[in-house]
């Protein structure tokens, strides 16, 4: 081969040709992605409403969110949200994942039944546990006063510590069968000749658990926590359609008051301010995740590839 | 993954405790693991019991506790979903969606079939770099997306049409489903494609007619798993679409079926309960597709 034309560079070089596959997802990524991720830092500096691309303000928006109660409210529940229902998904998707992996009678059929309420939207779940938390025609509320433990209807969403626990609970209820189910899947990798040792040395239950089960799963468990962590701070849907927010602001999160600031209420740069404010809580539950990734590779002694 | 260590079993390898269960009794295992396992069960079903209940129930039963047991119904009725299906624009909101979710699907995975192929296979310069920027994509979270992607769609000229959902969901699916693909993609071995590569093939075909029709499980799992994804998706419809006639199931039985203040549970449940049976039913179908695909992302 002497002189290659352009055309036959940019065919068979491997950089051209790398680039040529990337294109569609760069288009889609940058177009779609990457400049309204900048753009929203932009307009979190600037007075824009919608129609109007606004003036630069300096830190004006971020001095108003912060010194409005409204959004130390949609902070504070926004950290007790992910925290609390992420516990629970935590050790009831765990005990849930530990239970699929014994032997029993229908086991693929139980685990397929367990993953439905993670295929259902979660608009469409979160409409059922509206009705399910009607005030007035609540099934929990009738059953609860058929067993005789309560008087009178329990206000499911009417008041703010009930709400929040409601909305709490739809949560976990929508996120343990993803963790059972990711969990199962490493459970089913760790190998019987460890419990079959551990059990001759005499080792209970709990000990196994403890000292084989657990640190063999610690690198799944912080992959899957973090993907949880991140869903469930940067949650919408279901508080959209359960509460909008309410009662009073008690159960705003930070993507709800966002919406409702900038999209409803028109003012984009407060708005931005909101959702750009969210970014350092992700970059921690981020930075949770390579370390729990590091140790893996550790762990298996090998490169990553 | 960790290789089962040699002198194990070879029948319990799929199962880290069958090789000890007849340790424990009948009455032990009634107490450990088929009682707990059912109340969960239940609370992870009651919601859908409850959603088929009130969607045949007929409208006098639906508000009435006391003069009919609400746990069943003797008297069941297809009126709430006839409503809907043939008084509504339902179907139409049905339409949109699975044509927004099948266009957004097919997108995706055309780029990152080219994407995933391009990281793992013709690693040019900066590849790693490109695949861990994917990742972050991944992490992006739609909901600090909207604000600023509103007034870009509307830059664009997209609002209010179905291109802008149909362009902007694959910003949500690409990094999932490179990233998996690039797990299949790596399954296959290099031997094949240099022996290709000596036989003269170009890279094109080598994607086409070797890569493509390996990874073909890797492709359904991330094809159904974008559905799925597509589906659900709520925040970006809700934003970008203002039309009613335009909108996508879930958006639509929230906006339009709740007149004030008096609920119209029958249609309501009955909508979420037609919405979520396509889904349900692709998964039945393509159960170890779903579950690869929903574990391969996160062991990756």
């Amino acid at each position: 081969m002497n002189q290659s034309t352009t055309w036959e560079r940019l065919r068979t070089n491997r950089d051209w040709l790398g680039f040529w596959f990337m294109l569609p997802t760069a288009a889609f990524l940058l177009l779609f992605l990457a400049y309204p991720l900048g753009l929203g830092i932009w307009l979190s500096f600037t007075d824009a409403r919608i129609g109007n691309p606004g003036s630069f303000v300096g830190l004006e928006n971020y001095e108003w969110i912060i010194g409005d109660s409204k959004f130390q409210t949609a902070v504070f529940f926004t950290i007790l949200y992910t925290i609390v229902a992420s516990v629970f998904k935590f050790a009831i998707g765990l005990y849930l994942a530990l239970l699929l992996n014994q032997n029993m009678p229908f086991k693929a059929m139980v685990r397929a039944v367990i993953l439905i309420p993670f295929i259902v939207p979660t608009v469409l779940s979160a409409i059922a546990f509206w009705w399910i938390f009607d005030p007035q025609f609540s099934v929990v509320s009738w059953s609860l006063r058929q067993v005789g433990w309560i008087d009178g209807n329990i206000n499911f969403l009417g008041d703010a510590w009930n709400s929040r626990w409601s909305v709490i609970f739809a949560n976990v209820w929508r996120g343990v069968p993803f963790i059972a189910i990711s969990l199962l899947a490493g459970l089913q990798t760790l190998p019987p000749s460890l419990y079959e040792a551990a059990t001759l040395d005499g080792a209970t239950r709990w000990q196994l658990f403890r000292h084989v089960t657990y640190p063999l799963l610690t690198p799944i468990i912080a992959v899957v926590m973090t993907f949880s962590v991140l869903f469930t701070f940067t949650d919408f849907q279901l508080i959209k359609v359960l509460t909008n927010g309410g009662p009073a602001g008690a159960t705003e999160l930070m993507a709800t008051m966002s919406y409702n600031t900038a999209i409803l209420g028109s003012r984009i740069g407060e708005g931005s301010a909101i959702s750009t404010a969210m970014v350092p809580f992700l970059l921690a539950a981020i930075m949770v995740s390579w370390f729990g990734l590091q140790r893996r590779k550790w762990q298996q002694g090998e490169d990553n590839d | 993954m960790t290789e089962p260590v040699a002198g194990a079993r070879p029948g319990s390898r799929d199962d880290a405790s069958v090789g000890m269960s007849y340790l424990s009794t009948l009455p032990q295992r009634l107490v450990t693991l088929y009682l707990p396992l059912s109340i969960i069960m239940i609370v992870l079903l009651f919601p859908f019991y409850w959603m088929t209940m009130t969607a045949i129930k007929p409208k006098n039963q639906l508000l009435d506790l006391d003069t009919h047991n609400p746990f069943w119904t003797l008297s069941p009725t297809l009126e709430h979903i006839e409503e809907l299906l043939f008084k509504t624009d339902y179907p139409l909101w049905l339409w949109n969606t699975m044509f927004i979710a099948v266009s957004a699907t097919i997108l995706s995975i055309i780029a990152s079939v080219f994407a995933a192929y391009a990281i793992t296979r013709i690693r040019y310069r900066g590849a790693q770099w490109i695949g861990g920027s994917i990742f972050l994509a991944y992490l992006v979270p739609p909901s600090i997306l909207f604000i600023p992607l509103s007034t870009v769609v509307f830059q664009y000229g997209l609002f209010d049409t179905p291109f802008a959902l149909i362009l902007t969901y694959p910003t949500i699916l690409i990094p999932f489903s490179t990233w998996l693909l690039m797990g299949y993609f790596k399954t296959i071995p290099y031997e094949l494609e240099e022996c290709a590569l000596i036989d003269g093939a170009s890279r094109w075909q080598i994607l086409t007619r070797i890569i493509l029709p390996l990874a073909v499980p890797g492709l359904i799992s991330a094809a159904i798993f974008c559905m799925t994804l597509c589906w659900n998706e709520f925040i970006y419809a809700l934003t970008f679409i203002n039309t009613t006639s335009q909108k996508t199931v879930p958006v639509a039985i929230v906006t339009a079926f709740t007149d004030g203040d008096q609920y119209r549970w029958g249609s309501l449940m009955a909508g979420a309960l037609v919405g979520s049976l396509p889904l349900v039913i692709l998964y039945a179908f393509f159960v170890e597709h779903y579950v690869s695909a929903m574990t391969g992302a996160v062991k990756e």
